[in-house]
Protein backbone atom coordinates (compact mmCIF):
# COMPACT_ATOMS: atom_id res chain seq x y z
CA UNK A 1 0.00 0.00 0.00
CA UNK A 2 1.35 3.35 -0.93
CA UNK A 3 2.06 5.71 1.87
CA UNK A 4 0.69 9.20 2.00
CA UNK A 5 3.31 11.77 2.75
CA UNK A 6 2.00 14.56 4.89
CA UNK A 7 3.81 17.83 4.93
CA UNK A 8 3.42 20.39 7.63
CA UNK A 9 2.90 23.46 5.55
CA UNK A 10 2.64 25.83 8.43
CA UNK A 11 5.73 27.96 8.55
CA UNK A 12 5.26 29.02 12.13
CA UNK A 13 6.87 32.24 13.25
CA UNK A 14 9.07 32.39 10.14
CA UNK A 15 5.95 32.39 7.97
CA UNK A 16 4.99 35.61 9.67
CA UNK A 17 8.34 37.30 10.17
CA UNK A 18 10.04 36.17 6.97
CA UNK A 19 9.67 38.11 3.74
CA UNK A 20 10.52 35.13 1.53
CA UNK A 21 10.50 36.07 -2.15
CA UNK A 22 8.26 39.06 -1.53
CA UNK A 23 11.07 41.42 -0.75
CA UNK A 24 11.20 44.77 0.98
CA UNK A 25 7.44 45.51 1.06
CA UNK A 26 6.83 42.30 3.01
CA UNK A 27 9.24 43.43 5.69
CA UNK A 28 7.64 46.89 5.63
CA UNK A 29 4.33 45.15 6.42
CA UNK A 30 5.77 43.26 9.38
CA UNK A 31 7.27 46.44 10.80
CA UNK A 32 3.95 48.24 10.21
CA UNK A 33 2.16 45.60 12.26
CA UNK A 34 4.72 45.63 15.07
CA UNK A 35 4.78 49.43 15.28
CA UNK A 36 0.96 49.52 15.11
CA UNK A 37 0.64 47.16 18.06
CA UNK A 38 3.42 48.96 19.90
CA UNK A 39 1.87 52.41 19.67
CA UNK A 40 -1.56 50.97 20.47
CA UNK A 41 -0.16 49.49 23.70
CA UNK A 42 1.50 52.82 24.54
CA UNK A 43 -1.66 54.76 23.66
CA UNK A 44 -3.91 52.74 25.98
CA UNK A 45 -1.54 53.45 28.90
CA UNK A 46 -1.12 57.04 27.72
CA UNK A 47 -4.86 57.67 28.01
CA UNK A 48 -4.90 56.52 31.63
CA UNK A 49 -1.70 58.37 32.60
CA UNK A 50 -2.72 61.68 31.03
CA UNK A 51 -6.26 61.38 32.41
CA UNK A 52 -4.81 61.45 35.93
CA UNK A 53 -4.12 65.17 35.45
CA UNK A 54 -7.80 65.79 35.99
CA UNK A 55 -7.05 64.73 39.58
CA UNK A 56 -3.93 66.89 39.71
CA UNK A 57 -1.49 64.01 39.14
CA UNK A 58 1.20 64.85 36.57
CA UNK A 59 3.41 61.77 36.42
CA UNK A 60 5.45 63.11 33.49
CA UNK A 61 6.28 66.62 34.70
CA UNK A 62 8.60 68.02 37.36
CA UNK A 63 9.48 65.27 39.84
CA UNK A 64 6.93 62.86 38.38
CA UNK A 65 7.72 59.16 38.13
CA UNK A 66 7.85 59.23 34.33
CA UNK A 67 10.26 62.16 34.25
CA UNK A 68 13.33 59.91 34.16
CA UNK A 69 15.87 59.34 31.37
CA UNK A 70 14.73 55.76 30.75
CA UNK A 71 11.15 56.93 30.10
CA UNK A 72 12.29 59.89 28.02
CA UNK A 73 14.20 57.42 25.86
CA UNK A 74 11.19 55.10 25.66
CA UNK A 75 9.13 58.09 24.50
CA UNK A 76 11.58 58.60 21.67
CA UNK A 77 11.18 54.93 20.68
CA UNK A 78 7.40 55.41 20.59
CA UNK A 79 7.88 58.53 18.48
CA UNK A 80 10.14 56.57 16.10
CA UNK A 81 7.55 53.79 15.82
CA UNK A 82 4.90 56.38 15.04
CA UNK A 83 7.07 58.15 12.44
CA UNK A 84 7.57 54.86 10.63
CA UNK A 85 3.91 53.77 10.96
CA UNK A 86 2.68 57.15 9.71
CA UNK A 87 5.01 57.36 6.68
CA UNK A 88 4.43 53.75 5.71
CA UNK A 89 0.70 54.24 6.39
CA UNK A 90 0.53 57.05 3.82
CA UNK A 91 2.19 54.68 1.35
CA UNK A 92 -0.36 51.95 2.15
CA UNK A 93 -3.34 54.28 1.72
CA UNK A 94 -1.97 55.43 -1.66
CA UNK A 95 -1.21 51.91 -2.86
CA UNK A 96 -4.50 50.46 -1.62
CA UNK A 97 -6.41 53.19 -3.46
CA UNK A 98 -4.52 52.23 -6.62
CA UNK A 99 -2.08 55.12 -6.82
CA UNK A 100 1.60 54.61 -7.53
CA UNK A 101 1.22 50.99 -8.66
CA UNK A 102 1.22 51.74 -12.39
CA UNK A 103 -1.45 51.03 -15.01
CA UNK A 104 -2.78 47.49 -15.38
CA UNK A 105 -1.10 45.67 -18.27
CA UNK A 106 -1.73 42.45 -20.20
CA UNK A 107 -0.13 39.46 -18.49
CA UNK A 108 2.25 38.66 -21.34
CA UNK A 109 5.41 36.64 -20.79
CA UNK A 110 7.91 37.69 -19.44
CA UNK A 111 5.62 38.88 -16.68
CA UNK A 112 6.28 42.15 -14.96
CA UNK A 113 5.55 42.75 -11.29
CA UNK A 114 4.02 45.98 -10.02
CA UNK A 115 6.35 45.75 -7.03
CA UNK A 116 9.05 47.42 -9.08
CA UNK A 117 6.66 50.25 -9.95
CA UNK A 118 5.80 50.95 -6.30
CA UNK A 119 9.32 50.54 -4.98
CA UNK A 120 10.26 54.26 -5.39
CA UNK A 121 7.35 55.24 -3.12
CA UNK A 122 8.67 52.92 -0.42
CA UNK A 123 12.14 54.40 -0.76
CA UNK A 124 10.78 57.98 -0.53
CA UNK A 125 8.75 57.13 2.57
CA UNK A 126 11.71 55.48 4.29
CA UNK A 127 13.88 58.53 3.60
CA UNK A 128 11.10 60.71 5.06
CA UNK A 129 11.00 58.45 8.13
CA UNK A 130 14.76 58.78 8.56
CA UNK A 131 14.49 62.58 8.40
CA UNK A 132 11.83 62.61 11.15
CA UNK A 133 13.90 60.25 13.29
CA UNK A 134 16.88 62.59 12.99
CA UNK A 135 14.94 65.76 13.88
CA UNK A 136 13.12 64.00 16.75
CA UNK A 137 16.40 62.58 18.03
CA UNK A 138 17.98 66.02 18.01
CA UNK A 139 15.01 67.47 19.89
CA UNK A 140 15.24 64.72 22.51
CA UNK A 141 18.94 65.40 23.03
CA UNK A 142 18.71 69.17 23.50
CA UNK A 143 15.65 69.10 25.77
CA UNK B 1 -20.54 45.06 2.91
CA UNK B 2 -20.51 46.42 6.44
CA UNK B 3 -17.08 44.91 7.03
CA UNK B 4 -15.64 46.76 4.03
CA UNK B 5 -17.16 49.92 5.43
CA UNK B 6 -15.37 49.46 8.76
CA UNK B 7 -12.09 49.02 6.88
CA UNK B 8 -12.74 52.20 4.87
CA UNK B 9 -13.28 54.03 8.18
CA UNK B 10 -10.02 52.54 9.42
CA UNK B 11 -8.21 54.05 6.41
CA UNK B 12 -9.98 57.40 6.79
CA UNK B 13 -9.08 57.40 10.49
CA UNK B 14 -5.45 56.87 9.49
CA UNK B 15 -5.54 60.04 7.38
CA UNK B 16 -7.21 62.06 10.17
CA UNK B 17 -4.57 60.76 12.59
CA UNK B 18 -1.88 61.94 10.25
CA UNK B 19 -2.99 65.53 10.90
CA UNK B 20 -3.98 65.38 14.56
CA UNK B 21 -1.17 63.13 15.72
CA UNK B 22 1.18 64.95 13.36
CA UNK B 23 0.41 68.15 15.30
CA UNK B 24 0.89 66.29 18.58
CA UNK B 25 4.33 65.16 17.38
CA UNK B 26 5.28 68.65 16.16
CA UNK B 27 4.59 69.89 19.67
CA UNK B 28 6.23 67.05 21.61
CA UNK B 29 9.15 65.92 19.47
CA UNK B 30 10.14 68.53 16.90
CA UNK B 31 12.70 71.25 17.33
CA UNK B 32 11.56 74.54 15.91
CA UNK B 33 7.81 73.97 16.04
CA UNK B 34 7.36 72.91 19.66
CA UNK B 35 7.34 76.42 21.11
CA UNK B 36 4.22 77.46 19.18
CA UNK B 37 2.07 75.46 21.56
CA UNK B 38 4.50 75.18 24.46
CA UNK B 39 5.63 78.73 25.17
CA UNK B 40 7.29 78.08 28.54
CA UNK B 41 10.90 76.86 28.56
CA UNK B 42 12.31 74.00 26.53
CA UNK B 43 10.14 71.15 27.81
CA UNK B 44 6.90 70.88 25.86
CA UNK B 45 5.43 68.59 28.52
CA UNK B 46 6.19 70.70 31.58
CA UNK B 47 3.34 71.39 34.00
CA UNK B 48 3.07 74.99 32.79
CA UNK B 49 2.87 73.99 29.16
CA UNK B 50 0.33 71.25 29.86
CA UNK B 51 -1.88 73.77 31.66
CA UNK B 52 -1.37 76.27 28.83
CA UNK B 53 -2.78 73.79 26.30
CA UNK B 54 -5.53 72.50 28.58
CA UNK B 55 -6.80 76.06 28.91
CA UNK B 56 -7.31 76.39 25.15
CA UNK B 57 -10.63 75.12 23.83
CA UNK B 58 -8.87 74.11 20.59
CA UNK B 59 -6.82 71.52 22.46
CA UNK B 60 -9.70 70.21 24.54
CA UNK B 61 -11.72 69.62 21.37
CA UNK B 62 -8.90 68.10 19.30
CA UNK B 63 -7.77 65.89 22.20
CA UNK B 64 -11.23 64.34 22.36
CA UNK B 65 -11.33 63.97 18.58
CA UNK B 66 -7.86 62.41 18.52
CA UNK B 67 -8.81 60.12 21.37
CA UNK B 68 -11.83 58.73 19.53
CA UNK B 69 -10.20 58.42 16.11
CA UNK B 70 -7.00 56.78 17.43
CA UNK B 71 -8.96 54.34 19.62
CA UNK B 72 -11.04 53.30 16.62
CA UNK B 73 -8.04 52.95 14.31
CA UNK B 74 -5.89 51.08 16.81
CA UNK B 75 -8.51 48.72 18.21
CA UNK B 76 -9.89 47.96 14.74
CA UNK B 77 -6.31 47.18 13.65
CA UNK B 78 -5.90 44.81 16.59
CA UNK B 79 -9.23 43.17 15.70
CA UNK B 80 -8.01 42.66 12.11
CA UNK B 81 -4.89 40.90 13.34
CA UNK B 82 -6.85 38.64 15.69
CA UNK B 83 -9.41 37.78 13.00
CA UNK B 84 -6.62 36.58 10.71
CA UNK B 85 -6.30 33.59 13.06
CA UNK B 86 -9.60 32.22 11.64
CA UNK B 87 -11.48 32.03 14.91
CA UNK B 88 -14.90 30.60 15.64
CA UNK B 89 -17.68 33.14 14.90
CA UNK B 90 -18.78 33.22 18.54
CA UNK B 91 -15.23 34.02 19.64
CA UNK B 92 -14.96 36.76 17.01
CA UNK B 93 -18.18 38.22 18.36
CA UNK B 94 -16.75 38.20 21.89
CA UNK B 95 -13.59 39.98 20.73
CA UNK B 96 -15.63 42.66 19.00
CA UNK B 97 -17.70 43.26 22.14
CA UNK B 98 -14.66 43.34 24.44
CA UNK B 99 -12.79 45.80 22.20
CA UNK B 100 -15.92 47.94 21.94
CA UNK B 101 -16.29 48.06 25.72
CA UNK B 102 -12.59 48.85 26.23
CA UNK B 103 -12.71 51.53 23.53
CA UNK B 104 -15.85 53.21 24.81
CA UNK B 105 -14.60 53.00 28.40
CA UNK B 106 -11.29 54.70 27.61
CA UNK B 107 -13.07 57.23 25.43
CA UNK B 108 -15.29 58.10 28.38
CA UNK B 109 -12.32 58.39 30.75
CA UNK B 110 -10.28 60.55 28.37
CA UNK B 111 -13.16 62.83 27.48
CA UNK B 112 -14.00 63.40 31.13
CA UNK B 113 -10.32 64.15 31.86
CA UNK B 114 -9.93 66.57 28.92
CA UNK B 115 -13.02 68.52 29.99
CA UNK B 116 -12.04 68.52 33.66
CA UNK B 117 -8.48 69.62 32.84
CA UNK B 118 -9.88 72.46 30.75
CA UNK B 119 -11.83 73.65 33.77
CA UNK B 120 -8.81 73.33 36.06
CA UNK B 121 -6.58 75.27 33.68
CA UNK B 122 -9.15 78.07 33.31
CA UNK B 123 -9.69 78.27 37.08
CA UNK B 124 -5.90 78.40 37.55
CA UNK B 125 -5.55 81.17 34.98
CA UNK B 126 -8.19 83.22 36.81
CA UNK B 127 -6.15 82.65 39.98
C1 LIG C 1 -0.43 58.98 10.92
C2 LIG C 1 -1.19 58.15 11.55
C3 LIG C 1 -1.50 56.75 11.05
C4 LIG C 1 -1.65 56.30 9.76
C5 LIG C 1 -1.52 57.10 8.46
C6 LIG C 1 -1.96 54.89 9.86
C7 LIG C 1 -2.22 54.07 8.77
C8 LIG C 1 -2.47 52.72 8.85
C9 LIG C 1 -2.72 51.86 7.73
C10 LIG C 1 -2.80 52.31 6.27
C11 LIG C 1 -2.87 50.61 8.20
C12 LIG C 1 -3.04 49.34 7.37
C13 LIG C 1 -4.40 48.78 7.31
C14 LIG C 1 -4.54 47.77 6.22
O1 LIG C 1 -3.68 47.70 5.33
O2 LIG C 1 -5.55 47.08 6.23
C15 LIG C 1 -2.73 50.65 9.65
C16 LIG C 1 -2.81 49.56 10.48
C17 LIG C 1 -2.74 49.64 11.86
N1 LIG C 1 -2.56 50.78 12.63
FE1 LIG C 1 -2.24 52.62 11.91
N2 LIG C 1 -1.98 54.51 11.18
C18 LIG C 1 -1.71 55.63 11.94
C19 LIG C 1 -1.65 55.71 13.32
C20 LIG C 1 -1.86 54.65 14.19
C21 LIG C 1 -1.94 54.75 15.64
C22 LIG C 1 -1.79 56.03 16.45
C23 LIG C 1 -2.15 53.49 16.11
C24 LIG C 1 -2.31 53.03 17.56
C25 LIG C 1 -3.16 53.58 18.37
C26 LIG C 1 -2.21 52.59 14.99
C27 LIG C 1 -2.42 51.23 15.06
C28 LIG C 1 -2.56 50.39 13.96
C29 LIG C 1 -2.74 48.97 14.06
C30 LIG C 1 -2.81 48.13 15.36
C31 LIG C 1 -2.86 48.49 12.73
C32 LIG C 1 -3.08 47.07 12.28
C33 LIG C 1 -1.82 46.49 11.71
C34 LIG C 1 -2.07 45.33 10.79
O3 LIG C 1 -3.21 45.02 10.43
O4 LIG C 1 -1.07 44.72 10.41
N3 LIG C 1 -2.03 53.33 13.82
N4 LIG C 1 -2.47 51.97 10.02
Amino acid sequence: MSQINRYDNRLGIWGWLGGGRWGAERYAYILHRITGLGILFYFLLHIVVTSLRAKGIYLWAGHGFLHQPIFEFAEYVVFAAFAYHACNGIRLVLVELGFAVGKPIEPVYPYKTSLNVQRPLLVCMMILTAVFLAIGGYAALIE
Amino acid sequence: MNRTKYWTWHMAAGVVLLFLLGLHMLIMHMVGTAHWFAPYGTEPDSLQNSLFRDGKLFFTVTYILLLGVALYHGLYGLRTILFELTLKPAFEETITVVLLVVGLGLFGLGTWAAVAAHGIALAGARG
